[in-house]
């Protein structure tokens, strides 16, 4: 038997540019959204992802043949990109909304991502998609398993170890389900999300951030990909979740018939 | 191109040359004509290059995450923990300004500011630390030293050697060329002997620059910099006690015919007190934003407390007596940011700054004692005990009157120039 030969890993990790997880967020007037003046930064989930994806290539070297990310989002988005290069990316693709533009939905990130895969053939290929398992603003969850399903490739998801095995061509990937944990031996091409212990991102050093400056970021129009990016959903309205009120005022119940009595008063009990 | 631009930025002179690099290093237009057209932007002055601003995010993530945790132990200890120096290093933060080729980051004199500025919103003794070793040392071997002393020392600098500056002696402080330490030839070596005294970083620092005299007749112009490291045999004598940044050393260093090969000369002979001189103008904008960093940090503790805090049925910062303390501290804070980052930009356009600078450091540490001040006195007695951090801030930002020219000598620069102008 001839030995296969190595195979250069090409790894393509989406991000998103949200809300940063330490705003308090705020409906806006018009209760049709949040209040979007406020910090923004990487998707968390997504940081995890860019990491992974730069200790793959610490682990197997040459053997990783690019890191690409990509985002779809308004022009700000870039800031993301660049974070992303500094953290060890190579290049990264900016497939840009107009700043008025509504956000994306899974369905249509989905969509734009397999074209965006569609156009790397030519240059390569991507086998491995590495992505936050959701983003910490709809937290939807779906892209990841929509993108595995429109491409046909497998899927791991909820990462918390990621293994790539390359004598035997697998990735074996350690997934926290609600029973504990399960490992799935995946064929590449992957698409893989990540959760939250798979690993602690590094902060962008200052020599890689100037390093960042010359890695190159190719924009896109979503017309360039032939993708419609419409929301097929119309948010009616958001608002706040009531105001929490405080208990009753005899906190302290002498036994539990009276609990049980205080809370049928309350509604909180049928029977 | 960045390398270009760094270089036409190290050039002082050619105000059109140095702002057109400045302006392509951060993305900004420049009208070369002056003619004022739809496009020239001059941009406000916290304005920042996107390196920069991410260089802010990074080192803030940083102070927060690893130096937050170990502020207090540190405070107590009176000592610098060794993981957040290594920390400093692999960040690229003790590099800032060194060139690529010497292993720095080879960014702009602001995002050292920067750096200063967020790491002292969280400990200003860490701070220090970067600063000293940034604005001073880094500095004097880019701008004094050969390229053959450049190319030994900017490396270790930028990767894991802490450098120390030793001007100041028990007998001379502000009179800085009063100093009595000698060196007298002995072959091609010199033999260093005296005590310097107040030295930060003395505990850490392998690397030292050292101020003495090789020709006390010849008055302040014999005084020459020196580069000298333990094994020359410098001795770090008494550590001190302090009210404030307890954490960053600053120990008497005890040198006895330190035995230093005269390609160790900075700068030349005799020359040593210019080197002392320009170096500590870029140096007060270095503790500017430190103290500004500071002032923001006590800040950032105390007001949100006090709106948390009900007393009377309300949060108390909604009290409008207090609103009002507030809001002047904030104009104070906003006040020294844009005096140090005006010196700072002002710095790498090539354009005069000892003024600016002065000006910077002497607002800013004012700000920085009575924010500080204030952020204890709202905070009431959870301001008092040591356990929030908030009297920390108080207790090192007096340092800030004091290092690096006091207020005094700050007064007195100023008046120079007014003198100057209006005379």
């Amino acid at each position: 038997m001839y030995p296969s030969t190595v195979r250069l890993l090409n790894i393509l990790v989406p991000i998103k540019r949200c809300v940063d997880y330490a705003v308090k967020i705020r409906v806006n007037p018009q209760q049709t959204g949040i209040d979007l003046n406020v910090k923004h930064s990487m998707n968390p989930f997504d940081e995890i992802a860019v990491e992974e994806a730069v200790r793959i290539r610490e682990r197997m070297k040459e053997k990783v043949s690019s890191i690409k990310v990509v985002t779809i989002g308004p022009p700000k988005s870039a800031e993301t990109l660049r974070t992303a290069l500094a953290m060890g990316a190579d290049s990264a693709i900016h497939v840009e909304l107009p700043e008025s533009a509504p956000s994306p939905e899974p369905l249509g990130v989905a969509k734009a991502l397999q074209a965006v895969i569609a156009r790397e053939k030519e240059k390569g290929g991507v086998d491995l998609v590495i992505m936050g398992k959701q983003a910490i603003d709809d937290d939807a969850g779906q892209t990841g398993q929509i993108l595995a399903g429109l491409l046909d490739w497998p899927q791991a998801t909820f990462a918390s170890k990621v293994d790539v095995d390359e004598a035997n061509g697998v990735v074996n990937v350690a997934g926290e389900i609600d029973g504990g944990s399960q490992v799935l031996k995946c064929k590449l091409p992957l698409v893989v999300t990540t959760d939250l212990r798979l690993n602690e991102p590094r902060y962008a050093s200052l020599p890689n951030i100037m390093k960042a400056k010359k890695k190159p970021i190719e924009k896109l129009s979503p017309a360039d990909l032939r993708v419609d990016l419409t929301p097929r959903l119309e948010t009616l309205k958001i608002t706040e979740p009531p105001k929490r009120v405080g208990g009753g005022k005899a906190r302290c119940v002498s036994n539990v018939d009276e609990l049980i009595a205080k809370l049928k008063d309350a509604g909180l009990v049928t029977s | 191109m960045l390398r270009a631009a760094a270089h036409s930025v190290k050039q002082p002179g050619g105000l059109t040359a140095s702002l057109c690099a400045r302006r392509s290093l951060q993305n900004r237009w420049f009208s070369a004509t002056r003619v004022t057209c739809a496009e020239t932007a001059f941009p406000s002055l916290d304005s920042f290059s996107d390196e920069e601003n991410m260089l802010r995010e990074s080192v803030k993530r940083f102070a927060e995450e690893v130096v937050a945790p170990k502020v207090r132990e540190m405070d107590e200890n009176e000592t610098m923990d060794p993981e957040i120096v290594k920390g400093l290093f692999e960040q690229g933060l003790m590099g800032i300004e060194t060139s690529s080729a010497h292993g720095g980051a080879e960014s702009s004199f602001t995002s050292a500011i920067i750096a200063i500025e967020e790491l002292a919103k969280v400990d200003p003794s860490v701070s220090v630390l970067c600063d000293v070793h940034n604005t001073l040392v880094n500095t004097i071997f880019r701008k004094y030293g050969t390229q053959v002393q450049q190319e030994e020392w900017l490396p270790q600098l930028a990767e894991s050697k802490v450098g120390s500056f030793c001007l100041s002696e028990p007998a001379s402080g502000s009179d800085a060329f009063a100093l009595q330490t000698r060196a007298r030839k002995d072959g091609d070596d010199w033999l260093i002997s005296g005590s310097k005294m107040w030295i930060t970083n003395s505990a850490e620092a392998e690397v030292f620059l050292i101020f003495a005299n090789i020709d006390p007749s010849k008055g302040y112009k014999g005084i020459t910099c020196f580069v000298a490291t333990k094994e020359m045999g410098v001795q770090i004598a008494k550590k001190e006690q302090k009210l404030g940044i307890r954490a960053s050393s600053t120990c008497a260093l005890s040198l006895d015919d330190v035995r230093v090969p005269a390609k160790n000369v900075i700068g030349g002979e005799g020359l040593g007190y210019k080197i002392a001189i320009e170096i500590l103008n870029e140096g007060r904008i270095g503790i500017a934003a430190q103290m500004l960093g500071l002032a923001q940090g006590a800040f950032a503790k105390a007001v949100p407390y006090t709106y948390q805090r009900v007393q009377f049925g309300q949060p108390v910062g909604m009290f409008q007596g207090m609103s009002f303390q507030i809001a002047n501290a904030a104009l104070s804070i906003e006040s020294a940011r844009l005096l140090t980052y005006n010196a700072a930009r002002r710095k790498e356009e090539g354009r005069s700054f000892v003024k600016e600078a002065a000006m910077a450091k002497l607002a800013a540490s004012r700000v920085a004692q009575e924010v500080s001040g204030a952020a204890i006195e709202w905070a009431g007695g959870v301001g008092f005990t040591r356990e929030t951090g908030i009297e920390k801030y108080w207790r090192d930002s007096k340092i800030g009157a004091i290092y690096e020219g006091t207020s005094n000598i700050q007064l007195q620069t100023i008046a120079k120039f007014i003198q100057k102008e209006y005379s």
